[in-house]
This record gives C-alpha cells, structure tokens and sequence, in this order.
C-alpha cells in the first residue's frame, strides 16, 4: 500500500528532475517549461499532505486552497511570462539564454 | 490494486518529465509536459482530490499547454541544432540534483509521520456530517452527499473557497485582470504604423 512518503517522493522527484531541466536547458521556453513542472510537483506534497492529515473525517481543504491559488497564480504566471519571452524574440531574434549576454559585457 | 495504479501513474508523470529536459525538439518537450501533467492529474484524483485533479487537467494539460505550444508556433523555433553541450552546466546541474535527491531521502527516511498507509487515515464521512450539524452549519446538498457515503469534494471546496477564503478569490480575480492587462501592454507592438495598417504586408 502507498504511504505519505511515496507521494512526498515522487513529488520530490519531479521537483528535482524540473530543476536540471532549469539548470541545463539554454531554450528559454523548455526552462519556462520545466518552472512549471516545479510548481506542480509542490501542489501534489500540498495535495497528499491534505488527504492524510483529515479534519473530523474530511481531508485538510485549506492545503487544497492553497493548490487552486496556486494553479490560479501559475496560470497568470505563463501568460505574462510568454508575453515576455514574446517581446524578447522580436528585441533578439533568439529564445537562447546564452545568446541574450548583454548584461555579461 | 490502487497502488498498482500509483506506480503507472509515477511513472507517467516521471518518465515524461524527463522526456522534457531530454528532448531537442521544443514541440516534443511540450506535448511530454502535457502526458506528465496528465499522469499528475491521475495522482491528485487518487488522492481524493476531484477538483484539483479536473483543475489539473482543464488548466494545466489543457490551456497552460496549448498556450505554450501556440507560442512555439507562433515564434517558429526550429529543433536545437547540437550545440556543445555547457560542461560546467551539466556537472552542476546533476550534482544539485543528486544532493537534493539525497537530502529528500535523508529527511523521507527520518519522517515518521509519513509512514502511515493511506487506509490509517480513512474518511469519515458520518464524523464530518456530525461536525458540521455539531457546529450548526445547515447546507443541503453536503448533508446528502455526506449520509450517501460520497465525498463531495467540489461542494466543500466551494463552501471553503466563498466563506473562509472569499478574500482571497477577490485578489486572485484582481491579478487575473492585472496579468491580462500587463500581457496586453507588453505583447503590443512598438511600432503603431503596422497595427494601424493591417494591408500591409509585414517584410519578413
């Protein structure tokens, strides 16, 4: 049977595997991707914390709050994001995180 | 049987989101973080959680997704032609995970509470439905639910959503309004002459 570790592992797990791709993706969108897959790995602890901590026979909805907020937040997050990444195109002709250097130099 | 359908579902999820760091192809990446959120939706339903699980699905796997692959098209990138790969990036980013993999074990292994099954903690459904009459709070429809043995996940969250977190859903709407309006005004074109004049054929 599965315990609260189980899911406390696989949620880590895609954490971890989000941030190698943030740390060694240079496509901007694939990081922006990868973010994403950040964030839902901390809604799924958030969600298995909820069930298996019950409230008078229910699970704990205020952790499920916290994970619609943050669907919510994620979802308002992408769109701006994109429309940044929009307007880096057309400043750079590029979606690469080492051709944009100018503050390098 | 349902931990059978855990370890599919993990794997989903897992197996495709290593798909998206390991795929060249900004298309393919897209579609695999679309199967993993999938995978993720299956887990949250698992779990109880019936509306996080659609929210996960209609939200995530449905127009985060689309958006991205809309802007993908929309930018016309081309597959990643095989750069040299950044050796410093790689090395460091495999030791940061393989410490943070480690660390979560450490802490896993220690982590007592967590070692209870999911049948230790059980729904009581007739316990909640005392509660709630214990402390006077008189909803029809959850009352049914709850003496039919159902969950009625989506109607508790409404309840919780529009009593104890009303505030909250208003800053939420207020952001909404305010990322729309931001993406508006950074999506817009710097030059006004070619929004004026759509005839125009736009030089490439």
């Amino acid at each position: 049977m599965i315990t609260l570790n189980d899911y406390l592992l696989v949620s880590g797990l895609l954490f971890a595997i989000g941030l190698a791709g943030v740390v060694l993706r240079r496509n901007i969108i694939v990081i922006f991707m990868c973010l994403e897959m950040m964030l839902s790995a901390a809604n799924l602890s958030l969600v298995a914390f909820s069930r298996f901590n019950t409230v008078s026979g229910l699970p704990d909805y205020n952790g499920q709050m916290m994970v619609f907020l943050i669907i919510t937040v994620a979802a308002a997050e992408v769109a701006v994001g994109l429309a940044i990444i929009i307007a880096l195109f057309r400043a750079r002709r590029t979606v690469h995180v080492e051709d944009i250097d100018a503050m390098k130099h | 049987m349902p931990s059978v359908l855990f370890y599919l579902f993990s794997a989903i999820m897992l197996g495709f989101g290593i798909l998206v760091v390991v795929l060249r192809n900004p298309v393919s990446s897209a579609l695999s973080l679309a199967m993993s959120f999938l995978g993720l939706a299956a887990l949250f339903v698992s779990l109880g959680a019936f509306f996080i699980g659609i929210i996960q699905v209609l939200v995530y796997a449905g127009a985060v997704m689309v958006l991205f692959l809309f802007i993908i098209m929309l930018l016309d990138i081309k597959e990643e032609q095989r750069r040299k790969l950044n050796l410093p990036a790689v090395i460091g980013g495999c030791f940061l995970v393989m410490i943070f993999t480690l660390q979560l074990a450490s802490v896993l292994g220690d982590y007592q509470p967590g070692k209870r099954l999911m049948n230790a903690v059980p729904l009581d459904l007739p316990a909640a439905a005392a509660t709630r009459e214990a402390a006077g709070i008189n909803t029809p429809t959850i009352d049914k639910d709850l003496a039919a043995g159902k969950l009625p996940d989506v109607k508790l969250i409404g309840e919780t959503l529009f009593t104890k977190y009303n505030f909250h859903l208003q800053i939420i709407g207020v952001l909404l309004l305010v990322s729309t309006v931001g993406v508006i005004v950074i999506s817009r074109r710097e030059d006004k002459t070619a929004a004026v004049e759509p005839s125009t054929p736009v030089q490439p």
